[in-house]
């Protein structure tokens, strides 16, 4: 063991020792880990929920729609002609319509509630859910047949077995859940229901123009973003990308609602209390030691050395807390989605990758500010005064 | 209650260990300027114990800061084992002090995380030993000073006295040649600062090394072979004595 690291040992030592202010820093960059984390977690879930639909349709790789059209919900109906213009861009492999709208839906107890509606093609079924439940989505050919997604299920028959045959009114004509399937959490919290597309309209409520959207396929070894700008150039429509178009729902939520100011105040509030909580008691802990790092200077011990002891220190409270915060966080969201499982309430926080990255640049920084200001104290520290 | 006579020290050992010259010391600048020391003129003997006394902010503590190279005089020549502090800076400074001089503080200043072992062992671990090598020694010294079955126990199990004992094997486990103290007895009462004060007669006081301790406790004044006496930043008189010690 070098002198270095026997030095680090007295380090771990001190901090350790003094139980109090070490389960005290700890607790403050958990906290704040913890409550940025989550609060971001929550955020990125409700973006993502806000593009639950262009995520779950399968297979196309290019949504065209509308020029007007500003995000999954903003809907400007085109005629069906639209698909047929699409289908002669040289790169598009195929093409197909979608409807995508809501419709209200009649139970036989009387009760109406709202639904997601998504018509996908007749033939193809393409854009169909991917992960069923119960049923196939080739049911979708049975008369009158929908799919709904299991959190809707469970919200429109709370308590009750997940069964097909249900039958239902949506403007007067018959549904009966043929599939259930697992879809992701949507931002409004309205049941999603895939029908076929000629179903579909009949369930929305008449408009001239019924075609919410063209799904695409690129044909293979072209650029999505090319074949995209040709559709734009030949048909006059928008055509983007499924990230793109996405990222576009997310950027108008983003832009036209406080969601992010919200969330990022809480987000803030986080780093300021936990870096609070966790500088003010390292700072504490530091003078507290002022003595013992004069002490020890006085006996041999340069300024380098005791930064990296202080540095030390700032480093194990700093990874500590950050590995309880997230985990914290994490346990927090488990517990929630398991609380919510029979509920129809879908959980809306989704860990992306940059969070705990992000997060981990945020405890490194509480931690290097309470350290750097603790150390302006240490190194100014005259050894002499362990003498006063 | 026995009474000891010390031998008289060997001629090698009266070897000066510390020689200060016209050393002057201030504090602030202009109208709150205070000047601590004043020309100070000192020899401090090997193998001898010189005691610094007088009131309080007479300068004693800024003395030996100076003279422990933990302070810059402002004028004036100190030299310490023969060497002049003035060519010794920074990293070179911190290690002279590492390696060479010990210090007992009034506080006690051990590391509450610390047993008393490891505690004692601090010196040697600053100086690149082996933890448990270090451990090893500062075991031995602190059986010397009485503590052998307290080796494990943390400073906040043992009494002042105690701990002021685990402080003074901590100052002696690298063989110092120059102890310092600063009021070591100031924080006991007065059975343990007597005590204390044998401990640092019997284990501290050798041949080659130097010990200078401040107090302004009259009831100590016997174990030192010197006493300096200062007064408003200066010396006033140097008084030696034949030791004699109760213990």
């Amino acid at each position: 063991m070098g002198k270095f690291e026997v030095m680090n040992w007295i380090a771990l030592k001190m901090l350790m020792g003094n139980r109090a202010k070490y389960y005290a820093i700890v607790f403050g960059v958990s906290f704040a880990v913890m409550l940025m984390s989550q609060q971001a977690a929550i955020f990125a879930g409700l973006m993502r929920n806000m593009t639950s639909q262009i995520r779950d349709i399968q297979g196309a790789d290019i949504w065209a729609m509308d020029p007007s059209v500003e995000f999954v919900d903003d809907l400007t109906p085109m005629d069906d002609q639209a698909v047929m213009e699409v289908r002669g861009v040289p790169g598009v492999a195929w093409a197909i319509k979608l409807y995508y709208g809501k419709a209200r839906a009649q139970f036989q107890e009387g009760n109406f509630k709202q639904f997601i509606v998504l018509g996908i093609d007749d033939q193809t079924l393409v854009g169909a859910p991917t992960q069923m439940k119960l049923g196939s989505a080739t049911d979708l050919r049975k008369p009158d047949g929908i799919i709904l997604d299991e959190n809707g299920y469970r919200y429109l028959f709370p308590g009750q077995p997940i069964q097909l045959g249900r039958v239902f009114e949506m403007n007067d004509r018959r549904a009966e859940i043929v599939g259930i399937c697992k879809a992701s959490p949507t931002f409004q919290t309205f049941p999603v229901s895939y029908t076929t597309y000629s179903r579909a309209v009949r369930y929305a409520a008449q408009e001239r123009n019924t075609l919410s959207f063209v799904l695409a396929k690129s044909e293979d070894n072209r650029d999505p973003k090319e074949v995209c700008r040709r559709i734009e150039d030949q048909t006059g429509l928008t055509a983007l990308p499924q990230d793109d178009f996405s990222w576009k729902t997310m950027s108008y939520y983003m832009r036209r609602t406080g969601i992010p100011v919200n969330f990022g105040i809480t987000v803030l509030l986080g780093f300021i209390i936990g870096a609070s909580i966790a500088g003010q008691t390292f700072y504490l802990f530091t003078i507290d030691n002022l003595k013992h790092f004069g002490t020890l200077k006085a006996m041999g011990v340069g300024n380098l050395r005791i930064v990296g002891m202080v540095m030390l220190q700032g480093s194990v409270v700093g990874v500590l807390g950050y590995a309880i915060g997230l985990g914290m966080a994490s346990g927090f969201s488990d517990a929630m989605k398991w609380l919510l499982r029979d509920s129809g309430l879908p959980s809306a926080d989704f860990m992306a990758w940059p969070i705990p990255l992000g997060t981990a640049a945020a405890a490194g920084l509480i931690v290097l500010a309470s350290a750097l200001f603790s150390l302006r104290r240490v190194l100014a520290l005259e050894p002499a005064s362990v003498f006063r | 209650m026995t009474v000891q006579s010390i031998a008289p020290a060997t001629a090698a050992s009266l070897a000066r260990a510390v020689v200060c010259r016209g050393v002057t010391k201030d504090f602030g600048e202009g109208d709150t300027r205070v000047q601590a020391l004043r020309g100070v003129n000192l020899d401090v003997l090997g193998g001898e114990m010189t005691l610094l006394v007088g009131e309080s902010g007479c300068g004693k503590t800024t003395l030996i800061s100076i003279v422990a190279g933990l302070l810059d005089p402002t004028a004036g020549e100190v030299t310490v084992l023969g060497q002049s502090l003035r060519g010794l800076r920074g990293r070179r400074l911190v290690q002279f002090r590492g390696q060479h001089i010990g210090f007992v503080f009034q506080q006690y200043n051990l590391l509450p995380a610390l047993t008393a072992a490891e505690n004692a062992a601090v010196p040697l671990i600053i100086a690149g030993r082996k933890r448990a090598e270090a451990v090893a020694k500062a075991r031995t010294v602190l059986e010397a000073v009485g503590l052998a079955s307290k080796v494990n126990s943390l400073p906040s199990q043992l009494s002042g006295g105690q701990q002021q004992r685990v402080a003074i094997a901590r100052a002696l486990v690298h063989e110092p040649k120059l102890l310092v103290c600063d009021e070591p007895t100031a924080a006991l009462d007065a059975h343990s600062g007597q005590t204390v004060m044998q401990l640092l007669r019997r284990v501290a006081v050798q041949p080659g090394r130097a010990v200078i301790v401040v107090t302004h406790d009259n009831r100590v004044f016997g174990y030192g072979d010197r006493i300096v006496h200062m007064s408003d930043g200066a010396i006033e008189r140097v008084e030696e004595r034949t030791v004699a010690f109760s213990s």
